[in-house]
């Protein structure tokens, strides 16, 4: 029996080839996202075990409270006399002080040099042949006062060569320094986007306006000494804003916000690789089914030599088994080259991920692996159970039909109970109070799994009465073919169903990430068209999300024709315990915003002075704040004062620039070191000129990481991250439609060929080639236009719940998308039938009406 | 000769006359009186009914059949389209269940069995040959005959083996695949796959029935040579009064009950038989 389970799938090579493609692909997912995820792993590992080699210890300055990244606030620096002191300690060999920050570079074109949304490093180098130092020269030499050096690819790419002039911005104007080397970093051959800007200490502190001031001493111990002892002496003279950690520790905390990002990053994939893996087992289910109608004799035949249930059984599964395995190993290896297509895909769409080679682990071996097996097996439970029911009478009856299982009349009704139960899960997890962030995922997933199960049971009443509808366009263009076509996607409904049912849960999630993305950008339109009230143009970073030194600011303020600008800074802050988004403003920002405000007036924000505050209404709520009330914010340099409530504002659905807590910038400024904007407002004489437009451009020159918008610009720009995000999605949730597409050409190269008899009957009357390709094709569009009307109905409705539970997103149904997302699957069925159309009209019209 | 002659001419007299050679007419009748199986009988049969479907448009295919196969004879099942003959096999071997009435293979009454019983009695005594083959397409001719005893997790006796595969004639086809071999030699392969286990009965449906004429009678000598040589137990159903002939016995089916039965009787007699039933 065994012989034969592995003959009959021999014996059935294209079939079990289609088959097992829709769990290749899913299994490549999970393999690919694993490989992706560790390489990049791999990748910062050795970037920040590399920067910290020869290191035994790092001082570090210590802000009051863990601080976010990317948030424009960053540990402040200590007192560079330091560094004196650490050398005179008598277990210290070496020490060299750094100070770091943003730096941008700045090309031939005068635009700053970004490459995705990675960072723009910019670190001083004590001295080339200093034991800390991760880099190695290629080219030049270290750099000396007014000096830099740039890594290799940034200086390849930009066409910088040695002893030229480049431009370096960090927190002050342009800088023109001369390049003096280029640059290796440690062993890795990329760091993503990164560019790499190398200075001499007193350059670096110039740049980053660290006078006199160091960020980080790395320390060697003599050899004899242990760590330990080390550290033990450098604590005894630690000043109180500085900390000291082990280099190892250093290099763990280094990366700690990579960690995190990478481990979301492998969520958020894996995911989608569950999505198309369960899109799979839909294919791989029904492919086994017709399969198994189609081998009703054989197994029949099979039972009259004396196989048991049990051994029928077994050799479906034995079957499902040798075809997992396959699957799986090859979509091990297909997620190595998918892995290489993600990174791409990053790049593109601007993340540029570090990469030091694809990395395999024993993990994704076995996860992937066992993975595909198990849901191949899985998927194949109910087909095979259903052959178990191939009577032995089939053996000798023309045509005979598998028996219905014992409890097919409670199917409809367990169907509507599995949908049924699904939503109730998924409202419990959307709406129910109290549940935390795990228990609300496990609610929605389950529940979303139910309900795509119990829909795609129930799919099979929909499809008559929706073949019939999406059909009839068919019956008109195809003639003849046409009817027919619409006939035979409603002659097995099961079968049209589950085919449909593939394609309708990747339509469902695509339509549901178009929604919210509508939903989000329709909000964030609304709010900045409700808030930005006067400004004329305004300022950001040129990636739109990071901040800008408060100078750029400054420049434009003296620009011609300006009238006001208001600067909105944010950082982080500590109160009532917790870490908090704060945010500043200047008084020019009263002429240009237009709040809601449930206490206080548009005046509060001109009026904030150096202890006034204002909240959102949230906020206020959640801490029993009032007007007058006092709210303690902790800075990260540890300093603490009281402010009073002077405002409470409402924000609109789509949210506001705007943390919880937003005091002057005048205040901000004393306790941050290096205050820089998020944004700023211009308001200009004569509004909205190209004049004004120009003379903006032209102040801002010397800012080249700074860009002026309009509003309707700015809102372009602003929602453009999230339009990547959703490319992103779009791509990764195609591949669930590609596998849904899969099982489309599986059912129909099945169907055709479980029809070879009709269709050369159909040909002996006189249909032509065309005809039979036209039918088989419009069957096939017919199919994905069941498929996509009942995942987009599916999307919407599971979108409206999502947004009736999150309130800051409008509901707002992108009908345009939508209907391109029908096109797109009427695309996918004719993509889809193209092979198995080829096959139905080359059959030979004798053969198939000889055909036994 | 055209049905209005049949209509004409009673049966018995008919048989007679159109019989080149006597043969032995035995009225259907007495072996139903027996109520017991008959002592040697390998499949017995008693009060056989079934009826296909409920009130106004059920079908009563068996009305009635009781009969005993003895052990190392062939016997053949005739009768027009419609007759029951197949309705009867298939409940003879246990695919069908009847409505009412016993059926005892190797003495196990079958009707009452579960299906892992059933499975069981078919690994030991029931072989099956089929009109058209039912070849598994995937296996060489040796393993589709092999096929039953791999099922039954049993070692095939490599001697009786050659012997089976040189007997059906296709020693030199072993390794051939179903497709690759004609009509004829695929049916050859089913006859191993139903003797090989030496099951008790053999049942036959139309083995000749996809055949044309030369190589029907090749599968016949083929059957009839297990029959004398091999002593197996066949009951073959066919509407071909040449299959009928190599039989030792022939049972007539008509509306759902034996209507005759003969022993040794020629094909001429069998077909005028047959035109008395009305069919061919």
């Amino acid at each position: 029996m065994t012989k034969f389970a592995l003959k009959a799938l021999l014996g059935r090579k294209l079939r079990t080839a289609l088959t097992a493609f829709a769990i290749v692909l899913g299994v490549a997912t999970v393999s690919g996202t694993y490989v992706l995820t560790d390489s990049i792993d791999k990748a910062f590992g050795s970037i920040f075990t590399d920067s910290r080699k020869g290191s035994d210890a790092v001082i570090s300055g210590k802000s009051a409270f863990k601080l976010g990244s990317g948030t424009g606030v960053t540990a402040p620096a200590f007192d560079q006399g330091l560094l004196q002191e650490v050398r005179a300690l008598p277990a210290v060999a070496v020490a060299d002080g750094s100070v770091n920050g943003e730096a941008q570079l700045i090309g031939k074109d005068g635009k700053a040099i970004v490459y995705g949304g990675a960072p723009n490093l910019g670190f001083s180098i004590a001295r080339g042949a200093s034991p800390f130092n991760p880099l190695s020269l290629v080219q030049g030499s270290w750099p000396k006062r007014n000096e830099v050096v740039v890594d290799k690819s940034t200086a390849h790419k930009e066409h910088f060569t040695i002893g030229q002039t480049i431009r370096v911005q960090a927190v002050g104007p342009v800088q023109q320094l001369r390049l003096s080397g280029i640059v290796k970093f440690g062993s890795v051959g990329t760091i993503g986007g990164a560019t790499l800007a190398g200075f001499d200490l007193p350059t670096a502190q110039g740049l980053f306006a660290k006078r006199g001031k160091l960020d980080e001493i790395a320390v060697a111990s003599k050899s004899s000494v242990p760590t330990a002892q080390l550290l033990a002496e450098i604590r005894r003279i630690l000043p109180k804003d500085t900390q000291v950690r082990t280099g190892q520790a250093q290099a763990h905390e280094d990366s700690k916000d990579t960690n995190a990002f990478i481990s979301f990053l492998q969520k958020f994939l894996l995911g989608f690789a569950g999505v198309a893996l369960f899109v799979g087992s839909f294919v791989i289910a029904n492919s086994l089914s017709i399969t198994i109608a189609q081998r009703t004799r054989e197994l029949a035949t099979l039972r009259t030599l004396g196989a048991s249930r049990r051994q029928v059984l077994r050799s479906i599964i034995l079957e499902a088994l040798v075809m997992g395995i396959f699957a799986a190993i090859v979509g091990l290896f297909a997620g190595l080259a998918l892995a290489k297509g993600l990174f791409k895909l990053f790049d593109v769409v601007g993340f540029t991920l570090p990469n030091n080679g694809l990395t395999l682990e024993t993990r994704t071996v076995v996860v992937s692996l066992a993975v595909g097996i198990i849901v191949t097996l899985l998927a194949s439970l109910r087909p095979a159970m259903r052959a178990t029911r191939v009577p032995p009478i089939a053996a000798v009856r023309e045509g005979a039909t598998l028996p219905e299982s014992r409890f097919a009349r409670y199917r409809s009704i367990a169907s509507v109970l599995l949908a049924a139960l699904g939503f109730g899960a998924l409202l419990w997890g959307l709406f129910a109070p109290g549940l935390g962030t795990a228990g609300v995922l496990l609610f929605m997933l389950g529940g979303a799994l139910l309900v795509f199960f119990g829909i795609a049971l129930l799919s099979v009443r929909l499809v008559p009465p929706l073949a019939g509808a999406l059909g009839w366009p068919a019956t008109k263009i195809g003639g003849s073919a046409g009817v027919l076509a619409r006939e035979n996607a409603q002659r097995n409904p099961q079968r049209t169903a589950s085919t449909a049912s593939a394609l309708m849960i990747g339509l469902a999630l695509v339509t549901l990430v178009s929604i919210l993305a509508a939903g989000i950008i329709t909000s964030f339109r609304g709010s900045v068209d409700k808030i930005w009230k006067n400004a004329d143009y305004a300022i950001t970073a040129q990636n739109n999300f990071s901040p800008i030194p408060v100078a750029a600011a400054n420049a434009v303020a003296k620009a011609p024709g300006v009238i006001a600008v208001g600067d909105v800074r944010a950082g982080e802050t500590q109160a009532f315990g917790k870490t908090i988004n704060t945010t500043a403003v200047n008084p020019a920002t009263s002429r240009m915003f237009n709040l809601d405000w449930k206490v206080g007036s548009g005046a509060v924000l001109a009026t904030l002075g150096a202890d006034g505050a204002f909240v959102d209404k949230g906020y206020a709520k959640s801490h029993g704040l009032g007007v007058g009330s006092p709210v303690p914010l902790t800075f990260p340099d540890g300093s603490r004062e009281l402010f009073y409530v002077k405002g409470i504002f409402d924000p609109p659905t789509g949210g506001s620039p705007f943390g919880s807590v937003t005091i002057s910038a005048a205040s901000f400024d004393r306790h941050i070191q290096l205050p820089e904007n998020l944004y700023s407002f211009v308001l200009m004489k004569g509004g909205q000129t190209s004049a004004n437009a120009a003379a903006l451009d032209r102040t801002l020159s010397s800012f080249p990481n700074a860009k002026v918008a309009t509003r309707q610009k700015f809102i372009d720009n602003q929602i453009s991250g999230l339009k990547s995000v959703l490319n992103i999605l779009y791509v990764l949730l195609a591949l669930s439609v590609v596998v849904s597409l899969f099982g489309i050409v599986n059912t129909l190269v099945l169907t055709v060929f479980e029809r070879t008899r009709e269709i050369g009957m159909l040909r002996a009357i006189g249909m032509t080639r065309r005809q039979v390709r036209r039918m088989v094709r419009h069957e096939s569009v017919i199919t994905a236009l069941i498929g996509a009307a009942i995942g987009i109905a599916l999307g919407i409705v599971l979108a409206s719940l999502l947004i009736a539970r999150v309130d800051f997103i409008v509901l707002s149904i992108p009908v345009g998308q939508l209907i391109i997302f029908g096109i797109a699957a009427i695309f996918v069925g004719i993509l889809a039938a193209i092979f198995p159309a080829r096959r139905a009209a080359r059959l030979n019209v004798l053969r198939a009406l000889q055909y036994e | 000769m055209g049905r209005l002659e049949v209509l004409c001419v009673p049966w018995k007299t008919g048989s007679n006359e159109m019989g080149g050679q006597m043969s032995e007419t035995v009225e259907a009748t007495p072996a139903t009186d027996t109520a017991m199986p008959a002592a040697g009988a390998v499949v017995s049969a008693r009060d056989l009914t079934r009826r296909y479907g409920e009130g106004d448009t059920a079908v009563d295919a068996l009305r009635g059949i009781s009969l005993d196969v003895p052990k190392g004879q062939l016997t053949a099942v005739m009768g027009p389209s419609g007759s029951g003959k197949s309705t009867l096999m298939h409940i003879l071997a246990g695919l069908d269940k009847p409505t009412s009435g016993e059926v005892t293979i190797a003495g196990t009454e079958i009707s009452k069995l579960n299906d892992s019983d059933l499975t069981k009695l078919r690994r030991e005594h029931i072989g099956f040959i089929f009109q058209f083959f039912n070849l598994l397409p995937m296996l060489t001719a040796e393993e589709n005959v092999l096929l039953p005893l791999s099922i039954a997790g049993e070692k095939p006796d490599k001697a009786w083996v050659d012997e089976l595969i040189d007997k059906i004639g296709l020693a030199d086809r072993r390794k051939h695949r179903p497709s690759e071999l004609s009509g004829g030699q695929q049916q050859r392969v089913a006859i191993g796959r139903a003797l090989v286990s030496r099951p008790s009965i053999v049942f036959a449906d139309e083995p000749t029935g996809n055949l044309d004429s030369k190589t029907s009678g090749e599968i016949l000598e083929l059957l009839e040579r297990s029959v004398q040589e091999l002593e197996q137990t066949i009951v073959m159903v066919t509407h071909e009064s040449r299959a009928a002939a190599i039989a030792h016995r022939v049972l007539f089916l008509a509306d759902g009950v034996i209507v005759r039965e003969s022993k040794d009787i020629s094909a001429q007699d069998i077909v005028a038989a047959m035109d008395e039933l009305g069919g061919s």
